[in-house]
This record gives structure tokens, C-alpha cells and sequence, in this order.
């Protein structure tokens, strides 16, 4: 038994159902107390979806535990096929059905239905959302994917893209179009839009791109080994993987790497004198292993920032975040609790955070800025415009969203000039972000809080004042403070404009 | 609107009793509003990752402070009984107290696995009880899915605390459901401007604050799912005043009418308390009832609060009720609205989803009451909906809100009459 207060995955049917939700034509029948419908607003909330998920649930109740649930599969099983008309259906059980053992593989095998019927096993006590999706996956691809003469023009599928992925629409766009220019077509994109019936000719491909390793890296195997399809191993997130990307396919297929990469614009904006305040910016970096090891790269070599950590929740590829963590020369964090996450990054104090939406809420309660790089997904991740991750738009897009949380070169300066003022400070974060909430600035004027200093009367002389006034009004009032604190600190009653630039010079780093 | 009760409501109309597929929350999904009641309690489900992803994903976003529940996630070895349940669990339950000093009592909430694998979390409740008295009280209910609809949590709860509330001989006025603050002290004002005192709640904000029952007790519902806390109370001795729900200006007036006659509250005083908020209900429905009057509802099963909220909905928007679906119907508590509903809608209980739907799609409904996995795709198909969960989640009692009652169902047609012509889907609601 292990306390949880909020979870990087869902359980594993929940997997499935990104797959089923991702494809058309395909039916998912799922064995599920009443209560198990809540994960269809996943779909249609998050994700905005106008369809309901190709799902039907048992909905069995605590009176029908006494009687015959299996009955109830049957009836739920064969209506479901009678109203959708599904090319392929697959059948499993939830945590709570996985307990009262009644086998929804083989009572469905028992309606003889004229389509395939893909049983699934999923063991709810012991995986999570991402080992479904990859399970379910590689069940419908083994049943469904055959050995098939290739096509004559180079071709490949692009595997791993799910319902509820983050970013998974865009990122299968700007990918079609990077093997487009480099003459490669898309056979089939699955699970993403699949029919079963793409599946089944999904061996026409001469090999496979693995967008997503969580997703899809059991059918990649499987149909490296059956189809005889090779499959990419670099994730095309970040300018150097996408090149790296583009050289493997080149070797896969013989084709030429070089593309136009007229529209890329991350090296130079990162090169920019602009972006020298990103220089060895301590980050810490949590999500996804694939997303996490690619924001890595992107960090260091890419964003100039210094990765002071790392960390997965999906201990499948524990190893793989090891592996970099040493290389980085940094402790990689395996967990997928949410209060060691917490812990960590306290420990850490990170100046940004590449996290999830969890470590977003972190970020917010630490007062560390935070950019959103991985699933799970919030209704935010799912933005109106053309977002990618991955290729030379998604490395753009990723410049854009990482220095957004930030605080800009200048005003950061200003920030370091003058500590803990009350307007200005960590927690009220950056002056571009609609939640600033400076206190009122009267305050800061109250001519009260000047007596109240240790020493009794401090006076702002007339000269003073006015030098004061002539700091921009965003610093002036911690300005105003320091000096004061500062003239207090040495024991001078009355502020001159040589106050000040002493106190200027005494905070200034 | 009409202030005259239909020559007959729905109180003989027969239920059409659906048994099928069942898009509905669980009753863990009431711990979400629950938590923020009480607030010196934590509630923690002991169930599996699902429960746990339930809870986030119906919080819809998360709440940013460490929530005051949990879930204790069954293992493997939990299942396989490599380890002792209880054993485990008591570690977890000393480890979360110890963390949170300010918790004064915790719930022990059952789900679908802990009662499908028999998990006896009432012996749980009573041996922890025992281990951390005095300072925390340790309660059991049960949010499974199996056994709970949705709001039917938040009555497991209540319920559970029922026998625990120390016995009194007063004559005291129990108002019993969880109500957002705000509306508890209008509630309190209003009753208090009528002279009656000795009221207490049910739940209690704290544990200290709570009340005592007995058999001069009298108590109104706030609530038309509180159906086991209910027979809770009556089985205490307590007696039920039963009216309609106090939603709407009609509902509101009934609702403390009842309660005013049961303390012999003459009817100038009545009227005095009454008056001015009466007249501003009216006012502030008015205005919503613009866009509401003539419009046709379909209400999907969710919260149990669908037929007062239709007899609402019709008797003072003037809005015509198609089909009103409810998970579950208690006639000793919903029999007053029944009532007053004008015949003339499909009353359904239960649900088989895909033929309700097709029902919904035939009689093409002006506004569809729905929970949110139903509501963008019905919108996809040109229908306009209200999602029933902002129905338990937004202050919605009494007179002070009886206008912004009928704006939550307002506002979806005036977006969509904003709207028309702007996506394929958006067709005016006329």
C-alpha cells in the first residue's frame, strides 16, 4: 500500500484507452465497476474531443457482483459491436473487474463476432498508463500487422502518437513533413488515427520511426523482428537530435540528410546577445524519459543552461535516466511520487524547472519559474495553435515556451541590484505575466515606514528624493528600501544621493 | 413565472427504469467538495490507481496546497496477501497523521477493489479510532462505484457520521448537507431573522463545532441525495421536515415555509424576513428567464438534484422539461418537487447511455444537462449543453442565488446565440 496524492499516470486501461480513443474504427469493451466512466471527460475535457472515446463499460454494480457479471460482459460486448460497427474490438478488464477474474478475452471469443478480437491483459496492481498504452499497442499490431511486400517509393510509420499525448497532433505534422522533404512518405501514422485496417498494412513500410518509446517501443521490436522493419532510436526532439534523426533515416534509407532548415531559428536566437542571461541557468528536469532526455541536450547544448538534475516518473526506462544522469554528472531521480519530486527540488533550488504540470504547481508554490516539457497533460497542453516538440518548429516552439517563464535579462539585473523588495521579489514572478501581483505601491511611499527603522528618524534628503524618482518605478520602491535598511545598517540618520549609490553598490552583485 | 401549481405535476407519472451502461462519477468524486468543508479532516480512499486518477482528473485542475485526501494505492502484494492489509494500512494512516498534526478526524473511504476483495474498513475504522484517540476520529464510509452514484459519496459520509453525533434532548433545527459557505450563512441569517436559534449544521466545519441529535431534533435536507443520511438520523429519533428544495425563489420559500410552520414562525414575521429576498430572486431570475423562457432541457442522470432543479427550472424560467434522468429516485425526499413538476417529461432512473442518448438526439433538446464526458461530444452534434458537475460545484441555493441558478443554464444559450454561424456545429438555439 503506498499514500499518493497525485499521480503522474493512470492505470493501465487508461493506456488502452489512448490508443483505442487515438484510432477509428476500432471498439474498446471494458469490464468496469459503474464510477470508471469518469476517464471518457479525459478525452472530452482535456483534449477538447467532439467524440465520445469508442469505449463501452460494464457498469457493474455491487448487485450484479452477487449474480452474473460475465453475462453482463456478453450483453455489453455484443451491443457495443451491434451499435459501432467496429472493424476490430479489444477487451479488458479495469483494477476492480481484473479482481472478479471473468476472463472478458474468452467471453468474448464466445460470441463468435465476424472481427478480430484482441484480448488484452493488463495487470492494474502492478503497471500504470504508459506500460498500457505500450501493451495495448503492440497486441493490436501483433494481431492485426502482417509481412507485406514493400512499398516502391521509400515509406515508413510513424508509431507512438496516442490520444491525450502531449503534443503528439503537431509533432505527427512537422515529422511528415521533415521525411517529406527528405523523400521519405508516411505509410501509416498508429496509433494516431489508425483504422485496424492500417494496421494491417502497416509491414508495407520499410521501417519504422519510434516517436514515443513509452508508447510504442514493444510493437517497434516486434515488427523489427517480424516485418523486418529497422526502427529509428534518436527522438527528434531539439535541434541536435533532429539532425542525429535525420542522419539515422539517411543511413536507414540511403537518402540525402541534408533538408531545408531555412525555418529553424533556436541556434540564433539562443546566440543572440539577448539570451546571454540563459548562461548556466541551473535547471532541473522531470517528466517522461524521453522527453526529459531530450530536454536535457536541448538544455545544455542548446540553451547554454547548467542541468543541476534529473528525473523520470515511468521506472520502465530507469536506466536510460541513470545512464544520462552520470553522463550529465548529476543524481537522477526514479520515482513517481509527487512529495519526493517536491523534496528534490528543494533540495536542488533550481532557478527553472522543465517539469510537468506537477512540478508546475511545485514551481509555483517554491516560487521557481517553470516550463511544461511532458505529460500528463492539462487542458493547457493542448493549445489552439500549431505546437510541435519535435523537428526545427518544435525546437522554435521550445525556445519560445522555456524562456517564457523567465524573467528577462534587464529586469533580472534590476532584480540582483535590489534584493527582497516587496513589489519585486521571487514569488511575485516575472512583470510580463498577467499574475504579477506587486503590493500597492502607497505603501511603499508611506512616509511612516521611514520612522519606523531601528535608529528612529531616517530623512530622504530633498536631493535624494528626487535621484530616487528617477528610478524606474518597478525598482524604486525596493530601492527606497534598501537604502534605508542600508543607512540604518551604518547608522546614518539622513539619505544623500551618495546614500543611495552606496546602497546601490552595497546590494548590487 | 406561474404561480399557479399544474392542474398535475409528476407525482403518478411512471418511471421509465433503465439498466445498462451508466456514465456517472463514483462516490469518490464528492470528496473533492467534502475536503473543503471540513477542514479539519483528510479523507483517504483506500483503492487503486484509478481511484487516484479519478480524483485528480474530476478536481479537474489541482488544487495547489497539499489536498486533504489521498489514496492509499493496493499493491500486488496487498492483493496476493504477502502482506497484511491492515498492517499496511495502519503504517500509512500513522505516517499521514503524523505529517499532518492539524487533522482532527480522517475518513477511511472504501472503493470498488477494498469492498470487492472485502477489505473490512469499518473494523479499520474502529481499531485506529482506538490507536489515535483522542486526538483524531477515525470514521469509515464507502465512495465505491459499485455502491455509490456520484453525490450518493457525500451521503455515505454524512451518513457515517450520523452515529457518531453525541445525543440530545434539545430542540434543536439540523440543516444537513454540505453547502458552500456563503450560502450557509444566508441559510443561518434567514432562519435566525425569524427567530429560531439552536441551529446547527450537518457536516460541521470542524469537529469541535458539531452538533448533537435526538429525538426532539427536527432536521431539513439542504440536499436531495441525502437518502441513507436520512434514515440515519431518523433512526437517531430526529424527524424530518420535508418541502421542496430550496432552489428558485418558489423552492426557497417553500423550503423555509416548512420550517417556519414546524417552529410556529407567524406569518407577518414570514413575510417580513421574506419579502425583500423574495422580490430580488424574482428580479434576478427574471432576467435569466428572458433567454430560458420556451426552451426545451433533457437532464442526463448525475447529481440527484435534477428534478427539483427541473421543477426550477419549468415552474420559474419557463422552460419545457423533455426528459428529467436521475441515477436514483427517493420519493420521501423528492416527492414535494415531484409534485409540483408539470406532467408532461419522460421521468427516468437508472441509465442505459446509448439509448438515452438516442432518445436525446430525437427529441433535439434547446439545452442538455450532462456530465462532461457526454458534453462536448452532444455539442459537437449541434446540441447545447450545461455540465451537471458545476451544479454541485457553484453556490446554487436560496434566494440570493436563485439568479445566478438560472444564469448557469442561461449562459450556454446566450453563447451559443453569440455565436451563431461561427462553427458548423453553432447553430442558434431557437
Amino acid at each position: 500500500m503506498k499514500l499518493t496524492v497525485w499521480t503522474y499516470e493512470g492505470p493501465p486501461h487508461v493506456g488502452a484507452m489512448r490508443v483505442a480513443t487515438g484510432m477509428k474504427g476500432l471498439h474498446y469493451v471494458l469490464h468496469a465497476p459503474q464510477g470508471d466512466t469518469y476517464a471518457d471527460l479525459l478525452f472530452t475535457m482535456i483534449e477538447r474531443r467532439d467524440h465520445r472515446p469508442p469505449v463501452t463499460y460494464t457498469t457493474f454494480q455491487a448487485r450484479d457482483l452477487g449474480s452474473d457479471t460475465a453475462h453482463l460482459f456478453k450483453d455489453a460486448c455484443q451491443q457495443a459491436y451491434d451499435r459501432f460497427k467496429p472493424e476490430a474490438i479489444i477487451v479488458g478488464a479495469s483494477c476492480t473487474a481484473e479482481l472478479i477474474q471473468d476472463d472478458p478475452g474468452g467471453l468474448a471469443e464466445t460470441l463468435g463476432l465476424p472481427i478480430p478480437v484482441i484480448p488484452l491483459e493488463l495487470p492494474s496492481y502492478q503497471r500504470k498508463e504508459n506500460f498500457g498504452a505500450d501493451e495495448t499497442f503492440f497486441q493490436i499490431v501483433r494481431h492485426l500487422a502482417r509481412p507485406m511486400e514493400k512499398t516502391a517509393q521509400v515509406s515508413c510509420n510513424i508509431i507512438g502518437p496516442t490520444a491525450l499525448g502531449f503534443r503528439h497532433r503537431d509533432d505527427i505534422q512537422e515529422l511528415t513533413a521533415l521525411l517529406f522533404d527528405m523523400g521519405v512518405q508516411v505509410n501509416v501514422v498508429a496509433p494516431m488515427g489508425a483504422s485496424p485496417s492500417d494496421i494491417a498494412r502497416m509491414g508495407q513500410a520499410h521501417f519504422n520511426v519510434l516517436l514515443y518509446p513509452e508508447t510504442a517501443e514493444a510493437a517497434a521490436r516486434w515488427m523489427e523482428r517480424e516485418l523486418g522493419q529497422p526502427f529509428t532510436k534518436t527522438v527528434p526532439i531539439g535541434v541536435g537530435a533532429t539532425r542525429d534523426f535525420l542522419a539515422e533515416v539517411a543511413a536507414i534509407t540511403s537518402l540525402s540528410p541534408q533538408v531545408d532548415d531555412s525555418r529553424l531559428r533556436l541556434p540564433w536566437w539562443s546566440s543572440s546577445v539577448d539570451s546571454t542571461y540563459l548562461t548556466g541557468k541551473r535547471v532541473f528536469i522531470f517528466g517522461d524519459a524521453t522527453h526529459v532526455k531530450a530536454s536535457a541536450r536541448i538544455a545544455r547544448d542548446e540553451m547554454g543552461f547548467e542541468v543541476a538534475g534529473i528525473g523520470c516518473y515511468n521506472r520502465e526506462f530507469a536506466r536510460d535516466i541513470r545512464a544520462l544522469g552520470k553522463e550529465l554528472g548529476v543524481d537522477s531521480l526514479i520515482s513517481d511520487d509527487y512529495l519526493e519530486v517536491e523534496r528534490v527540488i528543494e533540495e536542488l533550488q533550481p532557478e527553472m524547472i522543465l517539469g510537468t504540470q506537477m512540478e508546475r504547481h511545485i514551481g509555483k508554490r517554491l516560487g521557481i519559474p517553470c516550463a511544461v516539457i511532458s505529460a500528463p497533460v492539462h487542458v493547457q497542453d493542448f493549445p489552439a495553435r500549431y505546437s510541435p516538440q519535435v523537428g526545427f518548429e518544435g525546437a522554435n516552439v521550445i525556445f519560445d515556451t522555456w524562456i517564457h517563464p523567465l524573467v528577462m535579462g534587464l529586469e533580472e539585473h534590476l532584480l540582483h541590484m535590489f534584493r527582497d523588495d516587496f513589489e519585486f521579489h521571487d514569488e511575485a514572478g516575472p512583470s510580463h505575466h498577467g499574475g504579477h501581483m506587486p503590493k500597492d505601491i502607497a505603501a511603499a511611499a508611506d512616509p511612516q515606514k521611514t520612522v519606523l527603522l531601528e535608529d528612529g528618524n531616517v530623512i530622504w534628503l530633498d536631493a535624494a528624493e528626487r535621484e530616487l524618482k528617477k528610478i524606474p518605478f518597478f525598482v524604486r520602491g525596493k530601492a527606497k528600501r534598501n537604502t534605508e535598511k542600508f543607512a540604518s545598517e551604518k547608522g546614518v540618520n539622513q539619505i544623500s544621493v551618495e546614500t543611495l549609490y552606496e546602497a546601490k553598490a552595497h546590494y548590487a552583485r | 413565472m406561474n404561480d399557479q401549481a399544474p392542474i398535475t405535476g409528476c407525482a403518478d407519472t411512471p418511471v421509465l427504469k433503465e439498466r445498462g451502461q451508466r456514465e456517472v462519477f463514483c462516490g469518490l468524486t464528492g470528496i473533492i467538495w467534502l475536503h473543503r468543508k471540513m477542514q479539519d479532516a483528510f479523507f483517504l480512499v483506500v483503492g487503486s490507481r484509478t481511484c487516484a486518477h479519478l480524483l485528480q482528473s474530476a478536481a479537474g485542475v489541482m488544487i495547489f496546497a497539499e489536498p486533504r485526501f489521498g489514496t492509499a494505492i493496493l499493491e500486488e502484494k496487498d492483493l496476493a496477501g504477502l502482506v497484511d492489509a491492515n498492517d499496511e494500512l495502519d503504517r500509512e494512516v500513522a505516517r499521514l497523521l503524523a505529517r499532518r498534526p492539524d487533522i482532527k478526524q480522517l475518513f477511511l473511504v472504501g472503493s470498488c477493489p477494498s469492498e470487492v476483495i472485502k477489505l473490512d474498513l469499518a473494523r479499520a475504522a474502529e481499531r485506529l479510532s482506538e490507536i489515535h484517540a483522542p486526538d483524531v476520529r477515525v470514521i469509515n464510509f464507502s465512495g465505491s462505484g459499485i455502491e455509490t452514484t456520484f453525490t450518493q459519496g457525500e451521503d455515505a459520509c454524512l451518513a457515517a457520521l450520523v452515529p457518531q453525533l453525541p445525543a440530545t434532548d434539545a430542540r434543536e433545527l439540523l440543516l444537513v448537507g454540505a453547502l458552500p459557505d456563503v450560502v450557509e450563512d444566508q441559510a443561518m441569517q434567514l432562519l435566525s431573522d425569524m427567530r429560531l436559534n439552536n441551529i446547527r449544521v450537518l457536516p460541521a466545519g470542524r469537529v469541535t463545532d458539531e452538533t448533537a441529535v435526538g429525538p426532539n431534533t427536527v432536521f431539513a435536507l439542504t440536499q436531495p441525495f441525502l437518502g441513507d443520511t436520512h434514515a440515519a438520523l431518523i433512526r437517531r429519533g430526529a424527524r424530518h421536515i420535508a418541502a421542496p428544495f430550496p432552489f428558485g425563489e418558489e423552492g426557497t420559500t417553500a423550503w423555509l415555509r416548512a420550517i417556519a410552520d414546524e417552529f410556529d414562525v407567524d406569518q407577518d414575521t414570514f413575510d417580513r424576513v421574506t419579502a425583500a429576498p423574495r422580490a430580488r430572486a424574482r428580479k434576478a431570475i427574471q432576467a435569466q428567464a428572458a433567454v430560458l423562457n420556451g426552451k426545451s432541457i433533457f437532464f442526463f442522470p448525475d447529481s440527484q438534484l435534477e428534478i427539483p432543479l427541473a421543477r426550477f427550472l419549468t415552474r420559474e424560467c419557463g422552460m419545457q422539461a423533455l426528459e428529467v434522468g436521475a441515477p436514483y429516485i427517493h420519493r420521501d425526499l423528492v416527492g414535494h418537487d415531484l409534485d409540483l413538476l408539470p406532467a408532461g417529461p419522460v421521468i427516468s432512473e437508472g441509465q442505459d447511455v446509448d439509448m438515452q442518448l438516442d432518445r436525446c438526439r430525437a427529441a433535439h433538446p434547446d439545452l442538455t444537462v450532462c456530465g462532461l464526458g457526454l458534453a462536448n461530444p452532444l455539442e459537437g452534434e449541434g446540441l447545447s449543453t450545461k455540465w451537471a458537475i458545476e451544479l454541485v460545484f457553484t453556490p446554487v441555493h436560496f434566494y440570493e442565488q436563485a439568479g445566478d441558478l438560472a444564469g448557469l443554464f442561461a449562459r450556454p444559450l446566450r453563447r451559443k446565440s453569440l455565436l451563431t454561424g461561427f462553427h458548423p456545429n453553432m447553430q442558434a438555439a431557437e
